[in-house]
């Protein structure tokens, strides 16, 4: 039991991290709009959450210019899918315990 | 606890599928589809049968009319599905032009339209038995790789649609019969489908 609750990651323990790491998990990348969209949340919070996934390198920021206009677009890290399988097979075995 | 570790999982499941597949995809707008091609075939069939001379040339009116059918209900099927599926994305609230949907479309349009372009070809080479059998085989193509971001019900349209397309080649005779078994009666049974599995609710 002790084990399993260690695999649960902190990072990965809010709504919004955990919905961009799944985005993250099924596409190859995913732009800022397209998480806001999907995610329905306001520039400042997701800016701050894919922050706090930069730090713990689970995602890569990659900015860049298409036209005149900045496009910041967000990948999954190897770190990050590895972290974020750990993290959904504790969650699996928690709810299989009871 | 545990239940928030269900809504976790069951988050994360959410997520993945509203990210990477187009949900709102119209089964009515199928079932439609399905109809208007019988309807265009029947006046297909009446078209040749009605037809003076046994042979059907590029030049003869009878061909003109064939085509004028064949591109009026090609432009009303894709009205009538783009319609329908804006009216279930706006239901549905989701956007109806976001990353899944375009990728929807531009993997559904690269074997639609090489297929098309190939049929144009077949034209110009005089190979007119084979257009039928080739308008099946790369829909249904277009469908099955199509299907990998919308709902699944897609692919097996695809798939029956590939073999239907097949075996009009093998019977070249019924090209009519097979192309309104594929394109109205599977689009009216798999709509169907669609319609009573996610759309009425």
């Amino acid at each position: 039991m002790k084990n399993i609750i260690q695999n649960i990651n902190k990072a990965f323990d809010h709504r919004i991290r955990l919905g961009i790491m799944s985005v993250l998990m099924v596409n190859e990348s995913a732009d800022f709009s397209t998480l806001k969209e999907l995610l329905g949340v306001t520039d400042g919070n997701l800016a701050s959450h894919t922050k706090a996934l930069e730090q713990e390198n689970y995602i890569a920021i990659e900015k860049q210019f298409i036209g005149k206009k900045p496009n910041t677009s967000y990948k999954a890290t190897k770190d990050g899918r590895m972290a974020f399988q750990d993290h959904i097979s504790a969650l699996e075995k928690l709810i299989q315990k009871r | 606890m545990e239940d928030k570790y269900l809504q976790d999982i069951s988050d994360i499941k959410n997520m993945m599928n509203k990210s990477s597949q187009f949900i709102s995809l119209s089964g009515l707008g199928g079932i439609l589809a399905g109809v208007y091609a019988l309807i265009g075939a029947y006046i297909g069939y009446e078209l040749i049968q009605n037809n003076d001379n046994r042979i059907i040339t590029l030049e003869s009116t009878t061909f003109k009319w064939i085509l004028l059918t064949a591109l009026l209900i090609l432009v009303l099927s894709i009205g009538t599905a783009f319609l329908l599926t804006i009216r279930k994305a706006k239901k549905e609230q989701e956007t109806i032009w976001n990353s899944t949907s375009k990728r929807l479309l531009i993997n559904f349009l690269i074997p639609l339209v090489t297929g098309g372009v190939f049929c144009l070809l077949l034209l110009r080479h005089q190979v007119y038995g084979l257009i039928g059998p080739v308008t099946l085989i790369f829909y249904g193509l277009a469908c099955v790789n199509a299907s990998k971001y919308t709902l699944r019900d897609v692919r097996y349209l695809g798939i029956t649609i590939i073999i239907l397309g097949l075996l009009s080649t093998e019977f070249s005779g019924y090209a009519l019969e097979f192309w309104a078994l594929g394109f109205g009666v599977c689009h009216i049974i798999y709509g169907s489908m669609m319609y009573f599995k996610y759309d009425r609710n």
